[in-house]
């Protein structure tokens, strides 16, 4: 019984995904359920089609640039609140973490005011800035995590041993928040990547990353093409998320509060 | 006389309200192995922490071979301290946790293969190298953390509580060895302890504190035998204090019990009011009344295999423990009226509160 429960989770969990995929080979041009056939054309088109060309390369500046500024700043912020002293910790927890709770419609909006007035509405600037507020919360989150597992007698012992303040951060805090960086940069990666409501916001055909660009693409034609596109998504995310599991331990990461 | 090596001058810390260290002046002497000993909150860890320069002092000053190094930070003050929970480096092996000192003094890398490979054997720890510290027993543990903090040979070796995670055996085995260890070394060690046992066993000497002051100073058989106030008689050891008056120089009537002979180092005046401490094992069971015997009912019977505790109570009302070696010379029972022997050398006075002893 319990395990007919599970399965039927499973499978409701599982049956959009397995759904798209199929849809990605079928060989004609409708997003019809069952595929009537087996094709790869809709794969060779999305590796061809030059808007995608375009975006992906978008989304990799972005990303990457939002999660290389993002993990120092969260790093950072998660060790001033356990350890800054700070006049009202809950306080600035909750601000750091509250764009998780901002509608991204909200947070859209908000970005789009602040590009038009700083002039950077065709900058690729303005989206790095937006991903950064958006995945810091998951930074600061998992970073937190490890600072409070960290032992503080641990750098009073390097500073015994001669270690500047700079020396113990390198040589004993940082590898030891690993695991909350590891945490930290598959969130941030994840988040970023399949980030779409702001982004639309504060895009343009030349700045948009791939979520926007696939959005446009849906709205004029309706192949199989994103389904393939989709399903390289979705088979990306997974070998990221394996590899973190298989190298990094992402069970320890979860399960050490 | 020795050189100073660590002083300690009118050093007090305060935590909000509390004052943890409380004018303190304390100066340990080259070679010598010095404990701190006292309850917790009696400001042991933290008079180990202003030296260590994990804290500063709020008044006072610190000075390590005569050089102030008030407010210099702990990486510059070239110490060696080993922490209870022993806070080896998780992610470093066991060799790299004991060079993480030497490489932080830029020492080359052949020196260093062999200053380790010389702390590690000290430590008997030879092989171990390459494990990581999860790796190794509590008691294996402690000696890399000895050897980490050794490696580099520091003026000062600060211990806090080394002992006290290890289980009691283990406890009795390092204790030992630490003490054999710091003789070969010679090096000045300061070493913080609750347990009076570790500290008379380990000390050259010890500083028994009490609410952020010392107490009193001195070889633990001084300590012991000659506690100068009533918090170090009870503290070390244990001991029964009686209240007695004067009635000569060296004689004094213990409530309306006895009148007692003692000998406790100085004359006492007629009429004088006195604490007078004595250990519970000085006392002996007498065959019947005589010189320095008391009478005493016996209230509590505690048997312990090598010795009986007894409690027992004066005529006048005050308490004494005292411990019979068994067998007993005579069969014991709760309510029996026995006498004790008490030896004119087994007093010690204690100063009272506002007078001086």
């Amino acid at each position: 019984m319990l395990r007919l429960v599970v399965l039927a989770l499973v499978a409701f969990m599982t049956l959009p995904t397995v759904v798209v995929i199929a849809v990605s080979f079928n060989p004609t041009a409708i997003l019809s359920f069952p595929p009537a056939g087996f094709s790869w054309r809709w794969y060779v088109n999305v590796l061809t089609y030059p808007q995608f060309q375009r975006a992906a390369l978008n989304s990799l500046l972005v990303t990457g640039g939002a999660v290389a500024l993002a993990l120092p700043i969260g790093t950072l912020a998660a060790l001033a609140l356990e350890r800054g002293r700070l006049r009202a910790p809950n306080l600035w927890a909750a601000l750091l973490l509250s764009p998780l709770v901002v509608p991204g419609v909200a947070a859209g909006l908000g970005f789009l005011i602040l590009a038009a007035a700083a002039g950077l509405l065709r900058s690729r600037v303005v989206l790095i800035v937006a991903h950064v507020a958006l995945v810091l919360p998951f930074v600061v989150r998992s970073v937190w995590v490890s600072v409070k597992n960290l032992d503080p007698t641990l750098e009073r012992a390097a500073a015994s041993l001669g270690a500047t303040p700079w020396r113990i951060f390198f040589r004993v805090t940082l590898p030891l928040l690993r695991p909350g960086l590891f945490a930290a940069l598959l969130f941030a990666v994840v988040v970023s990547a399949n980030e779409f409501v702001v982004s639309l916001f504060i895009s343009n055909r030349v700045t948009e990353i791939l979520p926007v660009a696939m959005f446009s693409y849906v709205v004029n034609y309706t192949d199989p093409t994103i389904a393939a596109l989709s399903s390289l998504f979705i088979l990306t995310t997974f070998v990221l998320v394996w590899l973190a599991d298989r190298y990094l331990g992402l069970g320890r990461v979860f399960l050490q509060h | 006389m020795a050189k100073t090596v660590v002083e300690l001058q009118g050093c007090t810390r305060e935590y909000g309200p509390v004052r943890a260290v409380d004018a303190l002046d304390l100066a340990v002497l080259e070679g010598e192995f010095l404990s701190l000993l006292g309850p917790s909150g009696c400001g042991k860890t933290t008079t180990l922490n202003l030296i260590a320069g994990f804290v500063d002092p709020t008044a006072g000053r610190i000075l390590i071979d005569g050089e102030d190094v008030t407010g210099r930070p702990a990486h510059l003050r070239g110490l060696g301290v080993v922490f209870q929970s022993y806070a080896l480096f998780p992610h470093l092996t066991v060799f790299e946790n004991v060079a993480f000192g030497l490489r932080e003094r830029r020492v080359s890398g052949a020196e260093i293969d062999r200053k380790v490979a010389e702390a590690l054997a000290l430590v008997r720890l030879e092989g171990r190298e390459r494990q990581r510290p999860a790796e190794l027993s509590g008691g294996m543990q402690q000696r890399v953390a000895l050897a980490r903090a050794l490696v580099y040979r520091p003026r000062v070796l600060l211990l806090d509580e080394p002992l006290a995670a290890l289980d009691r055996k283990l406890r009795e085995e390092m204790r030992d060895e630490l003490r054999a260890i710091q003789r070969s070394v010679g090096i000045t060690t300061v070493f913080v302890t609750h347990d009076q046992a570790e500290a008379l066993g380990l000390s050259d000497r010890i500083a028994v504190m009490s609410h952020g002051r010392i107490e009193q100073l001195g070889a633990p058989r001084e300590v012991y035998e000659r506690p100068a106030t009533r918090f170090v008689a009870d503290f070390i050891g244990a001991s029964t204090v009686l209240r007695g008056t004067a009635r000569g120089a060296d004689r004094v009537a213990l409530g309306g019990a006895a009148t007692v002979q003692v000998a406790v180092g100085r004359a006492l005046r007629a009429g004088e009011e006195l604490d007078l401490a004595i250990r519970p094992e000085r006392l002996r069971l007498a065959a019947g009344p005589g010189d320095n015997v008391v009478e005493a009912r016996i209230e509590g019977l505690v048997y312990q295999g090598a010795q009986t505790e007894l409690t027992a109570r004066l005529g006048d009302g005050q308490r004494m423990l005292v411990f019979v070696v068994e067998p007993a010379p005579m069969p014991l029972a709760v309510g029996q009226t026995v006498h004790f022997h008490l030896p004119a050398d087994a007093f010690m006075l204690l100063a009272r509160a506002g007078a001086s002893a």
